[in-house]
């Protein structure tokens, strides 16, 4: 049975993408069947952080509007044989989707894939309502900061408000995915701790991503950080996100870059 | 020159609530609009004067096909205050404001030969005019009821906003806006287990958080209105 997934956060620039494309990498590393589909019409990089920038034929606009075939679209990963990537339009914007065409797509991906993962364009307007329309599930990224957890705050409303399963009466499964979270400056109070955005946000948590420079290594590289370098510490985060995103029980830690510290040690006690 | 710094008076905001008329067009419009006419030749200028909302949830129809209807209603002397049921998207400028949480009232003026009558009014039923939330009010969310309390068991995240004809009452952190009395009750009260509120108001009198004590944040409160000013207390 498919799952439909929708990447979600309100605000910009907190990671969406990033965890999309590192999530539908880890998911298909573990042998399930992944489609990751960029909904971000007009300013797309999902194809950028997965590498496929110069393989984009067709897009998921072409799809919806039935110019192209849904196979033609799809672009298989070149390391991975199970994930594959529905790339959205640079050219056109968000006004080119439709409630219908948007339909007919995600119900023909359910019929190919085990996982369908919808990378939402930030803000809450049409992109991001149809992004998260037949979402089973929504996980939202969330930095730790009171402007990301209030937008996410937002998003939750909506998407118990405004998906096809809130209209049917049915609960949407939300999870919430922390990133960008840095110990230190939580500890000195220059970020909110852990805790208190559980509290306000009150979902689930999925996973704690910690700020890392291998994320944006990887993205530069075009390769989600999953595959790109599994043992850094984001990588671990977002193996064990999508670990528990099937379902399996996985102890709750934030990994950090033992390198890393080790390298801060001998720093400090060189100064 | 001295200036004389004089004290600010706080605004009111005062709601009210009107009974409005209800049309709801229903496809065909054409046709539709020959039943209107018909219907104005037997009770003629029935509606000249009333305050009419039209109800869009049967049709569809595009921006320039509303405009179009306005007229023609306007045509028939029936002037639309407002319109309900429809894409806020599809009202630009110039067409009235879309409306909602609209409720059913009995329009006992409808039929002018009933109010000779003079029919005994039904007993006024007593339903428990409380609102329960179970799950948490979120950013960006208004919630709406002049008819009696509202319980929310859990959070009122910060851009959320509860108004309540009675009282408040918040089993939760109250990080958004407390509305408590909005009909003129200055009895209301306003209950929480924890106050960051951004602002809490009875009765339209209000205070933002700048000006509550700090030393009551994140403590369990309440709120009550003696006289104009509004107090506010721990619980703990």
């Amino acid at each position: 049975m498919a799952k439909v997934v929708v990447v979600t956060s309100g605000k910009g620039g907190v990671g969406k993408t990033t965890s999309t494309a590192a999530l539908g990498a880890a998911l298909a590393q573990s042998g399930q069947n992944v489609v990751v589909v960029d909904f971000d019409v007009g300013l797309r990089n999902l194809d950028l952080v997965m590498g496929a920038e110069r393989r984009v034929v067709f897009d998921l606009i072409n799809v919806v509007q039935g110019v192209a075939k849904l196979p033609q679209a799809l672009i298989r990963d070149k390391r991975l044989d199970k994930l594959t990537l529905l790339p959205a339009s640079q050219t056109r914007d968000k006004d080119a989707l439709t409630e219908n065409g948007v339909s007919r797509v995600i119900a023909e991906l359910r019929q190919k894939f085990d996982w369908v993962i919808c990378d939402s364009p930030a803000g809450i307007e049409r992109g991001a309502m149809l992004a998260m329309r037949f979402a089973d599930t929504a996980i939202i990224v969330t930095n730790p900061e009171v402007s990301s957890v209030r937008d996410s705050d937002r998003i939750i409303g909506l998407l118990d408000a405004k998906t096809l399963k809130a209209e049917r009466g049915e609960r949407i499964d939300k999870h919430l995915l922390i990133t960008r979270y840095d110990q230190g400056r939580a500890a000195r109070g220059e970020m909110l701790n852990i805790e208190d955005v559980l509290e306000i946000l009150s979902i689930p948590l999925l996973g704690i991503v910690p700020e890392s420079e291998e994320v944006l290594r990887a993205s530069n590289l075009g390769s989600p950080v999953t595959l790109n370098n599994p043992l850094s510490a984001a990588a671990r985060a977002y193996l064990d996100a999508a670990r528990r995103l099937k379902g399996e029980d996985v102890e709750m830690t934030i990994p950090t870059d033992r390198r890393g510290l080790l390298v801060k040690l001998f720093g400090r006690r060189a100064a | 020159m001295p200036s004389v710094v004089r004290p600010r008076q706080s605004m009111r905001f005062v709601g009210r609530s009107y009974m409005a008329f209800m049309l709801a067009p229903e496809p065909p419009i054409v046709e539709w609009l020959t039943q209107i006419d018909e219907w104005i030749r037997g009770a003629g200028g029935f509606f000249v004067g009333r305050p009419v909302v039209l109800d869009l949830s049967a049709v569809t129809l595009s921006k320039s096909a509303i405009a179009h209807l306005i007229s023609e209603l306007q045509g028939r002397d029936i002037r639309v205050m407002g319109i309900e049921n429809t894409d806020p998207a599809q009202l630009g400028p110039g067409l009235p404001p879309l409306l909602r949480g609209g409720r059913p009232a009995s329009a006992e003026v409808a039929e002018p030969a009933a109010r000779d009558k003079a029919k005994p009014a039904a007993p006024p039923r007593h339903e428990p005019a409380t609102l329960l939330l179970d799950s948490p009010v979120r950013s960006g969310q208004s919630i709406f009821f002049p008819d009696g309390d509202v319980t929310v068991l859990g959070s009122v995240a910060s851009g959320a906003e509860l108004v309540a004809g009675g009282s408040i009452h918040v089993y939760g952190t109250l990080r958004g806006r407390a509305m408590a009395g909005s009909n003129g009750n200055a009895r209301a009260r306003i209950f929480c287990s924890k106050i960051e509120a951004e602002l809490l108001a009875i009765n339209s009198y209000y205070r933002t958080a700048d000006s509550m004590d700090p030393s009551l944040r994140d403590r369990p409160v309440q709120a009550w209105l003696d006289g104009k000013t509004m107090m506010i207390a721990a619980l703990d």
